[in-house]
């Protein structure tokens, strides 16, 4: 009767646009063209897989993420289909095992990811793929994150009944600048091919030779030397490929896991940032869809030696005649307080870096007003966009300066600065995280001597430092916890991952010191100051900073979009990936 | 028929029908497109044109003309694939890549004959609706590739190709395409990635069907040499003339490749089902070699299952009742084959002597699909290899009696589990080789090898899994 059959589970979905799969006996709905390998692993259950990465396509080769499968069966001609008490058609099991990773869910659909044909599946896979493998653990830089051994764990043998000489492959390869090939360790799953192919667009892995003796390796006359080639590393399941940089310097296991922000440039890459002892041992990128799907180029996640550097100043400085002596905090900090309070009205300034956290921003706006200084600039950094992740603007936090400091034209507001300062009406100056040697922010050592004092607020001991009266050490962006605004509005959280070194203070502290010096009063850190800014903008009144999400929450939308990402939406619209 | 003489030596044997290897051997042939014109050739292309595309799809399929590559699949049912709704172009492609040991019948179409696979690609061209198709050639077949070419050359001089073909609407092009030497370029899928300029990596089915998702993501047909070759006899015969030829769901001629310990090899074309393999074997092939026995016969390639000299099967007849069947008294057809656990498929039959080793002989084949194995996919790629280094020690005296279990799970675990039908290729040698001379295989190792190993990991290993399995039936 037609108003029964209306009534079928199956009608219901497809109005939907969903179907409807039994996986272990248990009724779900999805969408049409989901991917059975993300359908099982939304219905709670996981499938070990190898080959398989949700942003890249499916070759299927790895074998490991197979499943039992079944489909109603083929209605002999005429005859009517029986639906059980809730409505669905009887299944029929296939003999064989079939891959989740390249299957679609489709209607009435059962799989079942216990059974003893797809343990025995999973057996043989293990079995296969630790064959010729090198039990090298110990000294594999993937010991501790490596899926071999997690799913050696849960769906191998135990022993091995390999007696014969394992293959021989090319060991330590140079194959670019930054990575090393251990082709002995590599079980060809294609994802690092298929990454430089799709994502990077620059295909020069590929594989030679044949069957057991298939080799990865890079196009003749190439290297892998693409600035997202470290993504490879993180995508490799096994320790095939590994950072130069990170390669031997620490067991994974020993690393502290912090989720933050990248602050290289505006486009606020989501991160990973591994720690210990307050030492950072890499960045890695954290998944999010709307900002840098699983990416991050090279040039950034490297960037962090210099937090650990001989160049990092750990103790704060006061001038002492034609040199410096290190002083204690609250001394440096009391110096530079009273240098901005007695400086006559219009003689003082702050430049304020776009790399500052917007609640480091709002504590110096409020040291700007209680010292009633109107002279603050900040240091545009302009570069290219490279068609992929990285922003033109190098500064992490531009959006956040404007909102808090008023639209306007960062490059005239600094140049006029550089002129008040060479013509000797500014005389004091407070410099947040900037050199001011430095090309972009485009100060001489002689305008610099123009001035009756000089302070520096930062990490490193640059030329500024050299020529300031005092010098404060600050933080670097491990070691600060904040949020930031990236270019394309979106407000996003950067956590602690480590404390500064020796007597070094977060950047937040200086402020807040610096305001108590100046006397007025301060926030309970920086949730509170977050507090008190989201409560001066419209856009942010609901949000506390610990209610940031960790994938961040857009604000508003700049216009500006992220080439990499939108390629990856037309990719997804395609059904080429789940993403 | 009977004014066509052969080379002298060269004579077929009486009981043959030669239809696909009419001209081959043949005196005063030659390759040229007069020689094949002046034999009637090109006629039947004449006659699909004057036909509708779907007239000569419904010839083939009431043919019953089954494909010669393998897989035995219905030519004209394959064809029938193509979306209906297609906008994107449909191509076809010969497969020119006859690698399975044992099997050298395209060959002698390739040398002999080319304007019968022209004239057989075209009509099927037109069937499909293919303007474009290409003839992937194996790298050991140079001179082959050197003739077609030459052949297509001179059909497109005669406008038998190219532009317009004969005055009319259909116009084809066909290109030759050299492979490297890959016996997976024999795969479809792996064939068409060779023909884009990829590495010859099967494809996934689903949802890469060539019907389909073919050559560049296009409809696209792909069928053997011989099996083009006989369209242009179904044409000419017409689909129900040429499915009496034969047996029922078998029909047609085909030709067979016989190698090992007869005394006549060589290639034979018969009615499919109308001979036996003891007929094949003891009086086409003039027998086995003097003073030996037959032992076991591959009859379809090296990678169909081998079977017994002496063995008695089981067949179900479509009544319902069941008899039995001795190895000589098989019919040599598509499904008598397969229900005696084998297969018909490449045609190449591997006929092997009380002389030979079994071990051997698993090893000469392991070692081949360690080889060529494509190494995308694991079980294939690691089994294959392990396989082979097992049968090496056993061939060496080195192996022991759980080497063969060992082997027998190792193909298990690839059978089934793969991309592309190599999987099943590479693991039924090992299955019906143990399963059917187990005995053999067992006493070609030895206990003593265990102990003997000189890996002393290896001892441990051995050591640790007896306890385990001693401890796991304890419990």
């Amino acid at each position: 009767m037609p108003v029964e059959e209306a009534l079928l589970p199956k009608d219901l979905a497809a109005a939907e646009g969903m179907v409807n799969v039994q996986i272990n006996g248990v009724w779900h709905r999805f969408p049409k063209g989901t991917r059975l390998i993300e359908a099982i692993g939304k219905s709670g259950d996981e499938v070990p897989h190898y080959c398989y990465h949700p942003k890249l396509s499916s070759p299927g080769n790895c074998r490991m993420c197979m499943v039992e499968i079944g489909m109603p069966a083929r209605l002999a001609p005429g005859a009517e289909p029986t639906y059980d008490d809730e409505g669905y058609l009887p299944i029929q099991w296939m003999p064989r095992p079939a891959i989740s990773c390249a299957t679609m869910v489709s209607e009435n659909l059962g799989v079942r990811t216990k059974s003893t044909l797809v343990e025995e599946a999973r057996h043989g896979v293990m079995e296969f793929l630790l064959a010729n493998h090198p039990l090298d653990c110990p000294i594999c830089d993937q010991a501790g994150e490596c899926r071999l051994q997690e799913f050696a764990v849960g769906h191998g043998r135990g022993g091995s009944r390999f007696v014969e000489q394992k293959t021989k492959k090319p060991k330590n390869v140079d194959i670019g600048p930054r990575i090393r090939l251990d082709d002995e360790r590599c079980i060809m799953c294609s994802r690092c091919i298929r990454f430089m192919d799709e994502v990077a667009m620059d295909p020069v892995l590929g594989f030679s030779e044949r069957g057991g003796y298939t080799t990865l390796g890079v196009h003749p006359g190439r290297k892998l030397d693409h600035n997202y080639g470290l993504n490879t590393v993180d995508i490799c399941p096994v320790g095939a490929l590994t950072c130069n940089d990170f390669r031997f310097q620490m067991r994974v296991w020993f690393l502290k896991e912090t989720p933050s922000i990248d602050t290289n440039c505006g486009t606020g890459i989501n991160t990973v940032i591994w720690t210990r002892n307050d030492q950072v041992y890499r960045i890695t990128p954290r998944e999010n869809n709307d900002v840098n799907s699983c990416w991050m180029p090279d040039s950034h996640r490297l960037n962090f030696h210099y937090l650990h550097g001989q160049h990092r100043l750990t103790s704060s400085l006061v001038r002492d005649g034609d040199h410096h002596r290190s002083a204690p905090s609250h001394n440096a900090a009391g110096k530079v307080a009273s240098a901005l309070k007695s400086a006559p009205k219009g003689t003082a300034a702050l430049v304020v870096s776009s790399r500052l956290t917007n609640e480091e921003m709002f504590l110096a706006k409020r040291l700007a007003e209680k010292c009633g200084i109107s002279a603050i600039a900040t240091v545009p950094r302009e570069g290219e966009a490279d068609d992929y992740l990285v922003a033109a603007d190098r500064n992490p936090n531009t959006q956040g300066f404007l909102r808090i400091f008023g639209d306007q034209d960062r490059a005239a507001t600094l140049q006029s600065l550089r002129d008040d300062v060479r013509s000797g009406k500014i005389r004091t100056l407070l410099t947040l995280q900037e050199d001011l040697l430095a090309p972009e922010a485009g100060f001489t050592q002689d305008d610099l001597e123009k001035l009756d004092f000089l302070a520096s607020l930062h990490l490193l001991d640059n030329g500024t430092a050299a020529a300031a009266d005092v010098v404060l050490a600050g933080s670097g962006f491990p070691e600060n916890r904040g949020s930031m605004i990236n270019v394309t509005g979106r407000l996003q959280r950067l956590n602690r991952a480590i404390n500064p070194p020796g007597e070094a203070l977060t950047n937040w502290e200086w402020l807040a010191t610096l305001l108590r010096e100046t006397g007025a009063d301060v926030f309970d850190g920086e949730a509170a100051a977050f507090k008190a800014l989201a409560a001066s903008d419209e856009l942010w009144q609901d949000l506390t900073l610990a209610r940031i999400p960790d994938n961040g929450i857009q604000l508003y939308e700049t216009g500006i979009k992220i080439p990499l990402v939108e390629r990856e939406r037309e990719r997804i619209a395609r059904g080429e990936i789940n993403g | 028929m009977d004014s066509i003489r052969y080379i002298a030596g060269k004579e077929p044997h009486p009981r043959e029908r030669r239809m696909i290897f009419r001209n081959v051997d043949r005196e005063g042939w030659d390759t040229r497109f007069a020689t094949y014109v002046a034999d009637g050739g090109y006629l039947e292309l004449r006659k699909a044109l004057a036909m509708k595309p779907a007239e000569v799809t419904a010839e083939v399929r009431t043919s019953g003309l089954r494909g010669r590559g393998g897989a035995g699949f219905p030519t004209g049912v394959k064809w029938t694939f193509i979306p209906p709704d297609n906008t994107k172009p449909v191509y076809l492609i010969c497969n020119a890549d006859e690698s399975e040991p044992g099997t050298f019948k395209d060959r002698y179409i390739l040398h002999q004959d080319p304007h019968q696979l022209l004239e057989g690609m075209a009509i099927a061209a037109y069937a499909v609706g293919a303007r474009k198709a290409f003839i992937y050639i194996r790298e050991e077949f140079p001179d082959a590739a050197r003739i077609l070419e030459e052949a297509i050359d001179e059909a497109v001089r005669e406008n038998i190709l190219g532009e317009n073909i004969l005055g009319t609407e259909f116009s084809l092009e066909i290109i030759v395409h050299r492979g490297a030497g890959a016996y997976i370029c024999g795969e479809e899928t792996g064939l068409i990635e060779s023909l884009e300029g990829k590495r010859p990596y099967p494809r996934i089915k689903p949802p890469y069907f060539p019907a389909a998702l073919g050559l560049w993501m296009c409809p696209t047909i792909v069928n053997n040499v011989e099996t083009l070759c006989h369209v242009k006899h179904v044409i000419a015969m017409g689909g129900s003339e040429y499915a009496a030829v034969g047996t029922r769901n078998n029909s047609g001629t085909r030709i067979l490749c016989v190698s090992g310990d007869v005394v006549k090899p060589g290639y034979y074309e018969i009615e499919v089902g109308r001979m036996t393999l003891g007929e094949l074997i003891d009086d086409v092939c003039g027998g086995m070699r003097p003073g030996r026995a037959l032992k076991a016969v591959i009859p379809g390639g090296s990678s169909s299952k081998v079977l017994r000299g002496d063995e008695t099967f089981t067949i179900r007849t479509p009544d319902g009742a069941s008899s039995g069947l001795a190895l000589r008294d098989i019919p040599l057809d598509f499904d008598t084959l397969a229900a005696c656990g084998s297969m018909a498929g490449s045609g190449g039959v591997i006929v092997i002597d009380d002389s030979r080793s079994i071990s051997w002989v698993l090893n000469n084949i392991n070692a081949f699909y360690a080889h060529e194995s494509c190494g995308q996919c694991t079980p294939c790629r690691e089994g294959a290899l392990w396989m082979r280094k097992i049968t090496d020690r056993v061939v060496e005296g080195r192996g022991t009696p759980t080497d063969i279990d060992t082997l027998l799970s190792i193909a298990g675990q690839i059978e089934g589990r793969t991309i592309c039908a190599f999987g099943e290729a590479c693991a039924w040698p090992t299955q019906s080789f143990i399963h059917k001379f187990r005995d053999e295989l067992t006493g070609a190792t030895s206990e003593d090898n265990a102990a003997k190993a000189s890996n002393p990991e290896a001892v441990a290993q051995r050591r640790y899994l007896a306890e385990a399995a001693a401890a796991g039936s304890a419990r």
